[in-house]
């Protein structure tokens, strides 16, 4: 091919010194200041769960009294939901990648994009706080259920009012996405020939617009009720408990899916690109967001199939619940095909995808278990429970984010990432993450509940199997992060499309300029994983 | 795997082997033929990838087979889980008291037990009630669990079928000692019961430290002045105690007036070093009479 001309200053040299990174208004810079911060506050999350494993490794007291683990499960849950999976996908990739893969030069309301960060900046210190004022962070789990939130002593309300405004981020955020995704595509870009990440991140923002206002409002009920003593969750102040509850996961449940659809989103990308061949059912990817982003609002009540709810609820919530399964599945049988006759170069992207394939699938069945009414009686609240949303949200999203990492590593810093040390780090983390969460799941089954700081001796091996497994996991992550760390000076410098993708955001130098593009984009026709015409192949 | 301990673990262990069944055939189906497709189409073995972009015949047959397949699954968690509700007018009803972090059953003959005992072969209907905030009484051997919701009126019922003894857990996080609210459900032949149902004679207690027993008061308060929650009773009495009265901290003696004071209004006077809004006014729940009898009881606790 021709020789590049002078390389365009990259958006990294245009502007220097740090008000030029905490002021600014470029997508790619927010996506990045959002990915430290994010990135921070997972190692911090991490670190607590190593000790809520650690304690568990024997019955009776290890390393902390009751008090102490309960207040650092109840961190380890808002930290990991509220600072890392709601905004890691969407205001980190979301940001950085969307403008550049609709082949715009920015999200539609750039000043909001800041201001949406500073919202996350505020709600971080926020929750942080909790850590050194009054007694401490809050004991009450992340589900705050009344009238223990309210009766509790320790920061509760400072802890809500984190929540709160990180809510706040998290809606302006999606607001932003929506109006970018209808008003700023490239000239000719259909709907169809969308990459299905921004389809993911579509259904997503719909989800952030409307169900985080309903968590928004309950948080400050809670709040009315513990500083001004207004009965509204506390039935000895005339309030009603059940009531919380409802008003909780009508938000909490459709974010579980804020969590995991962009996730989803980024395998759409990454499985064809690896696959050397187009997706299988753009279409029916497409859709299938939209649908589970849809049926996911009338899902919640099977959080409180124990509650005390009336039964003919309990039935209709049973059967949304697996109804909500079949646009999952169809997204797994459809990634599964795409691999159908393709030319798969099996890079560290690609094992983080199929893992995430084999842990969702994992963590999607155990939904089923506990969509059922029979078997949810059993296992409702047991650690069954908390082995399947861990496959859901970390062997899914969180393996998604980090596939992610790798896939787009070269795009956003210039430089490719040492392969070799990156799959050890893969398989130490697909090993440990297994070790870790599998027996959780047959914890349950034999009856332990969760959020149980001691527990009977019948229960013991299975929990210290589950703690090796932690040490694996994190042995496994600290060695991807320093891979990548490292890779940022010695690694190659990344050519415009390391991979053959056949997105726009590889038409573009690594890292962009500041503009996003050197030359004006080319959308590609027809859908947009087709390698017959891929512009940018050889690039 | 099927026990019989309760008439409900059949049907609940039928569900849980359609449904564990069905999901570990799609599990290690699905893992095998992305593992195969893997290997199969390598790019070393298969260097020319072959663009699919669709088949709707295959597509529509993964949507409607699996949709049959989850109402088929929702079908069997239905049929497992309806007799639950189906809660018998005639039964052996028990009140269940849960609260931070004890359980207490009463009988209708007024007796109260910090176990469950129940005979055999016969329905029990247990009429939850929670004196604080959200519990759940589980009992895992019987495949059963409902919420204990302060103000809400939530019932179970079971009938044990085998003898012997099993684990009750509190299910739903409740505070500091939740992983310690535990207890058991004795499953007696009918004789046996009805002897047990029948010895109402006072336990070897103190009259005072059975009161104290039976309103959960040693689940946060210990006998032998270790620290749990709430302050140790042992030698309180005639001692004096720094509190904090709205705020301000002030020297009290433990006598009958500050007792009383404590047990009917916690919050007013709280022992510096603890937590405010934690323990629940006893007002309508111990007397007078019985307030002497716990005072007996902490003076003898030297």
């Amino acid at each position: 091919m021709s020789v590049a001309l002078a390389q365009p200053e990259n958006f990294y040299q245009a502007k220097r010194g740090l008000f030029s990174w905490i002021f600014s208004t470029d997508h790619k810079r927010i996506g990045l200041l959002y990915f430290y911060a994010i990135i921070s506050f997972f190692l911090v999350a991490m670190a607590l769960g190593f000790l809520m494993r650690l304690e568990l490794i024997a019955p009776g007291e290890t390393v902390m009294g009751a008090k102490t683990y309960n207040q650092v499960f109840t961190l380890h849950g808002v930290i990991m939901i509220f600072l890392f999976l709601i905004p890691s996908v969407p205001a980190f990739f979301g940001n950085f990648l969307l403008p550049l893969m609709i082949g715009t030069d920015d999200v539609a309301f750039p000043k909001l994009n800041l201001f949406s960060w500073w919202l996350y900046v505020l709600g971080g210190i926020f929750a942080l706080l909790t850590l050194v004022v009054g007694d401490g962070p809050a004991d009450t789990g992340w589900t705050f259920y009344a009238p223990y939130s309210v009766k509790t002593g320790t920061n509760v309300t400072l802890a809500v009012l984190a929540a709160f405004i990180l809510g706040f981020s998290s809606i302006l955020t999606g607001l932003n996405f929506i109006v970018t995704i209808h008003r700023l595509r490239a000239p000719k870009m259909g709907w169809f020939q969308m990459p299905l990440f921004a389809w993911a991140l579509y259904a997503t923002a719909w989800i952030q617009l409307l169900a985080t206002p309903v968590i928004g409002i309950t948080l400050l009920m809670i709040i009315a009720e513990r500083v001004f003593g207004v009965g509204l969750f506390d039935p000895s102040l005339g309030g009603d408990p059940i009531l919380y509850q409802h008003l909780f996961w009508i938000y909490s449940h459709p974010a579980v899916y804020i969590m995991v659809l962009p996730g989803m989103g980024l395998i759409s990308e990454m499985i064809p690109t690896f696959a050397k061949r187009t997706i299988f059912g753009y279409k029916a990817i497409a859709y299938s967001s939209l649908a589970i982003a849809f049926i996911g609002y009338f899902v919640w009540g099977h959080h409180m199939f124990t509650s005390g709810m009336s039964g003919p609820a309990r039935v209709i919530f049973s059967v949304l619940t697996f109804l909500v399964a079949v646009p999952s599945a169809i997204k797994v049988f459809n990634w599964v095909a795409t691999l159908y006759k393709g030319a798969i170069d099996v890079k560290t992207p690609l094992l983080f995808s199929l893992a995430f394939i084999f842990q969702f699938l994992l963590g999607g069945l155990t939904g089923l278990v506990i969509g059922a009414l029979a078997t949810d009686i059993h296992l409702h609240d047991t650690y069954f429970v908390v082995g399947h949303f861990h496959y859901v949200m970390f062997g899914g999203a969180g393996f998604a984010f980090f596939g992610a990492l790798h896939y787009w590593y070269g795009k956003i810093w210039g430089k490719m990432y040492n392969e070799k040390r990156a799959q050890i780090a893969f398989w130490l983390m697909f090993i440990g993450f297994n070790t870790l969460y599998f027996p959780m799941l047959v914890l349950g089954l034999m009856g332990m509940p969760r959020r149980y700081y001691d527990y009977l001796e019948r229960f013991e091996t299975l929990n210290v199997i589950s703690t090796v497994g932690s040490w694996i996991l994190i042995t496994g992550i600290l060695l991807m992060i320093i891979n990548l760390i490292v890779s940022r000076k010695s690694g190659k410098v990344a050519p415009r499309n390391p991979w053959g993708g056949t997105t726009m955001e590889w038409q573009t130098p690594s890292p962009p300029p500041l503009h996003n593009f050197d030359a004006t984009p080319v959308v590609p026709e027809g859908n947009p994983y087709d390698h017959k015409n891929n512009i940018t192949e050889k690039a | 795997m099927f026990s019989n301990a309760s008439n409900f673990v059949q049907g609940v262990d039928t569900s849980f082997a359609i449904i564990l069944g069905a999901s570990l055939f799609f599990l290690v189906g699905i893992t095998a033929v992305m593992v195969y497709f893997v290997v199969r189409y390598n790019k070393n073995k298969h260097p020319e990838a072959k663009d699919v972009y669709e088949n709707k015949k295959l597509e529509i047959t993964w949507t409607v087979i699996p949709t049959i397949l989850v109402l088929i699954m929702f079908y069997f968690g239905w049929t497992g889980y309806q007799p639950m509700r189906d809660i018998p007018d005639e039964g052996l009803k028990i009140k269940a008291y849960a609260q931070m972090w004890s359980w207490q059953f009463e009988y209708d003959n007024g007796k109260f037990s910090d176990t469950l005992v129940v005979p055999k072969d016969e329905p029990v209907i247990l009429d939850l009630v929670s004196r604080d905030v959200v519990h759940s009484l589980y009992i895992p051997a019987f495949r059963i669990k409902e919420d204990v919701v302060p103000g809400v009126d939530n019932k179970m019922w079971f009938i044990g079928q085998e003898e012997g003894d099993y684990d009750i857990f509190c299910a739903e996080y409740c505070g500091d000692r939740h992983s310690y609210m535990l207890s058991k459900v004795s499953v007696l032949p009918e004789s046996e019961y009805t002897k047990w149902y029948n010895d109402t004679t006072a336990t070897a207690d103190h009259p005072g430290l059975a009161i104290l027993k039976k309103n959960a008061c040693l689940s946060c308060h210990s006998l032998d002045g270790s620290r749990i929650v709430g302050p140790s009773f042992k030698g309180i009495w005639g001692h004096e105690v720094e509190v904090v009265t709205n705020g301000e901290e002030r020297t009290v003696t433990v006598d009958e007036e500050y007792v009383k004071k404590s047990i009917y209004d916690p919050n007013a006077d709280v022992v510096k070093g603890f937590n405010q809004g934690l323990m629940i006014s006893y007002q309508n729940i111990v007397s007078d009479d019985e307030i002497k009898d716990i005072i007996d009881y902490l003076k003898t606790l030297k």
